[in-house]
């Protein structure tokens, strides 16, 4: 088992809670994991990403290299088309479909939308919405994305679920249901739109 | 006991397993971390050892402070970027004259690529500068291990040792096995306390033998396994891999390379494995480095001329950045992997002050009052503020290094420029802008200085700030007339009163000190939570 993935988003969005719960799941399942992260400057509202490398392998590299990547997860629409020319011919794209609108040249947001659909392997999702049916706060939509992406992860599902427990553990139960829901929300979705 | 450690994780962790005393450091990107790391073990486990890990006003500070803890038979570790290393040049480059007592291990954090720096210049050559050895893992696990070792050779060989690490290896998390832990030592004297002393007599000798001693480094370099020479099948080139860049090399072979690898993780780089690749009668050498060409150079004193050497100083790697597997396999004449093309509809976004700021207030009312004058100058300095560059402000003029700010106003005053502002924040002022405020004051410089106080060290994630509270009473320590040290709250109400006060000092003929202060929305927003949480 290999996967690549690059989390993206813009800073202050919350890439890293993915990566977190994705790392836990990962090495409970016993696979090798490096993650490179990016700290400091970048962070003040500009692109961010992260590589997450997955592998039952022993891992080179902390960087993806150009081709390499199997997926990206992004909490932003224009974020996640910023790394196609990363991605590998039959990569998968996992996005949150809510555009984060902080700089005046910000695309036409129904071309960004129509860029995305042309692309073979895509879910885009209104992480928000899903939350908010799934009855979990707004903050719980970085895990709806995590379900979605779930489906194309190559980690066993049940993993992520008890990953999800593990992390949100020390914040109390009701912190924890809510992410699960979620995170179930984002996984039924991302079944039915694979 | 395996974890998932960031590359300064792994170090710090490794520090506290090797029975450090003390950490000392400067918060700088991609350095931060590992104090941090420590920070939290001391408040999490309030019965482990005791551990110093307050934050230095500098490097220089944090280094002396280290030194001064080897000379008391401690360890003791010290971190920074590696533009800090500028900052405590001075005594890093003595203490090799002085020799340790305790182990005492430099962490020097480089920024290929330049991610949150202003260059990217390489650590290595302070290792080779103060003639001091220079450990550079190549993976985390590396990085864990080789920290005891390094303590254990600063403690044996009476030398610290500079730990090189690049920013990709700072904050790339991977597993690690961590080890035993053992104790601290307890005091002890140095065994010869003249070479502590430098005075000329002592330092000649202390020098003599400092180069006397490279030959045993190299030695002991030669004999660490991580540095090791890999024969390979195919001749026609051998490969050095420095410290990182063996992953992007074993990354475009995961069956094996055909070619022979020599694995450096440790300066100085030993001739004897030079001399063994190229008795494999070798065509060419391929150098694989981050940074700078600094093995690159020294290689091609170390082996025949008709080798052909080739790597970023001849283009087969690009000259400048951040290594990645992408260049490595371009060098190695590899075929590019098969990708999706880029989408140009995307557009760049960089990075910006955060909304509710205080800096954005400050800059607000600034760029009215320069405007006013027909050519005002912002002289700056490194932190959040410096974004102030940016749309929608672009008010600044300059950033240089930490607290040149104000001396630079004050050499473009001296040079008949008015007004001429610094805009400097609260923790950069205290590292190294309060000696510049002197000169100012000695010489009644005409410059408004703004130091931009949101009570914290912001943009490394907000760690303490040595002059929180006192930043009023230092200016008038040093002599600033305490008539125009004035303080305003940088928020939109306020912003006519903060002009006002901009404009007046502007007119004062003198040195004046205006003081924006208000908290950072980020340390605001965190304690919000936590007084919530303790609330609960």
């Amino acid at each position: 088992m290999k996967k690549d993935i690059i989390l993206a988003g813009v800073g202050g969005q919350g890439i890293l809670s993915i990566a977190t719960v994705i790392g836990e799941a990962a090495l409970s399942s016993g696979l090798h994991i490096k993650q490179a992260e990016v700290h400091g400057m970048s962070q003040r509202g500009g692109d961010v990403q992260s590589n997450l490398r997955l592998s039952s392998e022993a891992i080179s590299s902390d960087l993806i290299p150009t081709g390499g990547v199997d997926l990206i997860i992004s909490l932003e629409p224009m974020e996640a088309l910023r790394y196609l020319g990363s991605l590998s011919k039959d990569g998968w794209i996992v996005t949150s479909s809510i555009p984060y609108i902080n700089i005046d040249n910000y695309p036409d947001t129904e071309e960004l939308s129509s860029h995305l659909k042309a692309l073979p392997h895509v879910i885009t999702l209104d992480v928000e919405e899903l939350a908010r049916q799934a009855q979990a706060p707004a903050q719980a939509s970085n895990m709806v994305l995590l379900g979605a992406a779930a489906n194309v992860l190559g980690i066993d599902y049940d993993k992520m679920r008890a990953a999800v427990t593990k992390v949100f553990s020390r914040k109390g139960e009701e912190v924890v249901s809510k992410n699960l829901a979620a995170l179930d929300a984002g996984h039924e979705y991302g079944l039915k739109h694979i | 006991m395996r974890r998932l450690l960031l590359g300064d994780e792994a170090i710090a962790l490794s520090a506290i397993h090797s029975g450090i005393s003390g950490v000392y450091a400067y918060p700088g990107t991609p350095s931060t971390e590992i104090t941090e790391f420590i920070q939290q073990q001391q408040q999490s486990a309030p019965g482990s050892p005791r551990i110093f890990c307050k934050w230095c006003t500098n490097e220089k500070t944090a280094m002396e402070a280290a030194l001064g803890m080897s000379y008391m038979g401690k360890r003791a570790m010290v971190c920074m970027k590696h533009v800090g290393m500028n900052v405590a040049a001075d005594a890093f480059v003595n203490s090799a004259m002085t020799g340790t007592n305790g182990g005492l291990v430099v962490v020097a954090a480089d920024d290929p690529s330049m991610h949150s720096s202003q260059n990217e210049q390489d650590s290595r050559f302070y290792g080779k500068f103060a003639m001091i050895p220079v450990f550079e893992p190549s993976s985390q696990q590396e990085a864990y291990d080789m920290v005891r070792d390094a303590f254990d050779f600063s403690e044996k060989r009476k030398i610290p040792v500079l730990l090189r690490i690049t920013t990709r290896m700072a904050h790339s998390r991977a597993e690690v096995e961590t080890g035993e832990e053992r104790g601290q030592n307890g005091i002890s004297f140095p065994d010869n306390p003249r070479q502590w002393i430098l005075l000329p007599a002592n330092s000649r000798v202390r020098n003599d033998r400092l180069v006397e001693e490279q030959a045993v480094f190299e030695n002991d370099a030669a004999l660490d396994p991580r540095n090791r020479f890999i024969p390979g099948k195919n001749k026609e080139m051998a490969v050095v891999a420095c410290g990182i860049a063996y992953n992007y090399l074993m990354e475009n072979y995961p069956q094996g390379s055909p070619y022979g690898i020599l694995k450096i993780s440790r300066y100085p780089i030993p001739g004897k494995l030079v001399d063994q690749m190229a008795g494999e009668g070798i065509k060419k050498i391929l150098v694989l480095e981050e940074g700078q060409p600094v093995v690159e150079e020294l290689i091609r004193g170390m082996v025949h001329s008709d080798i052909e050497i080739v790597g970023r100083l001849t283009g087969a790697l690009p000259r400048t950045g951040e290594l990645s597997p992408d260049c490595v396999r371009t060098a190695l004449g590899l075929e590019p992997l098969q990708a999706h093309a880029s989408d140009n509809i995307v557009v760049p976004r960089p990075p910006a002050l955060c909304q509710g700021c205080g800096h954005r207030d400050m800059y607000a009312a600034l760029n009215e009052v320069a405007a006013e004058y027909e050519n005002s100058r912002i002289f700056s300095d490194i932190g959040c503020y410096t974004l102030g560059a940016l749309p929608p402000f672009r008010a600044i003029h300059s950033c240089v290094d930490m607290g040149a700010s104000i001396t630079m106003a004050k050499g473009a005053a001296d040079a008949g420029q008015h007004p001429s502002f610094a805009v400097i924040g609260d923790s950069t002022f205290t590292h190294s802008g309060i000696t510049g405020l002197l000169d100012c004051v000695n010489s009644n410089a005409n410059v408004v200085i703004i130091i931009s106080d949101n009570l914290t060290t912001a943009m490394t994630g907000g760690q303490d700030s040595a002059g929180t509270g006192r930043l009023e009473s230092i200016c008038k320590g040093i002599g600033v007339d305490p008539a125009h040290i004035r303080v305003v709250v940088p928020l939109p109400k306020n912003m006519e009163e903060i002009k006002r006060t901009l404009r007046e000092e502007v007119e004062y003929n003198g040195v004046s000190v205006v003081i924006p202060r208000r908290e950072c929305i980020q340390t605001f927003k965190r304690h919000a939570r936590e007084n919530k949480k303790n609330k609960q």
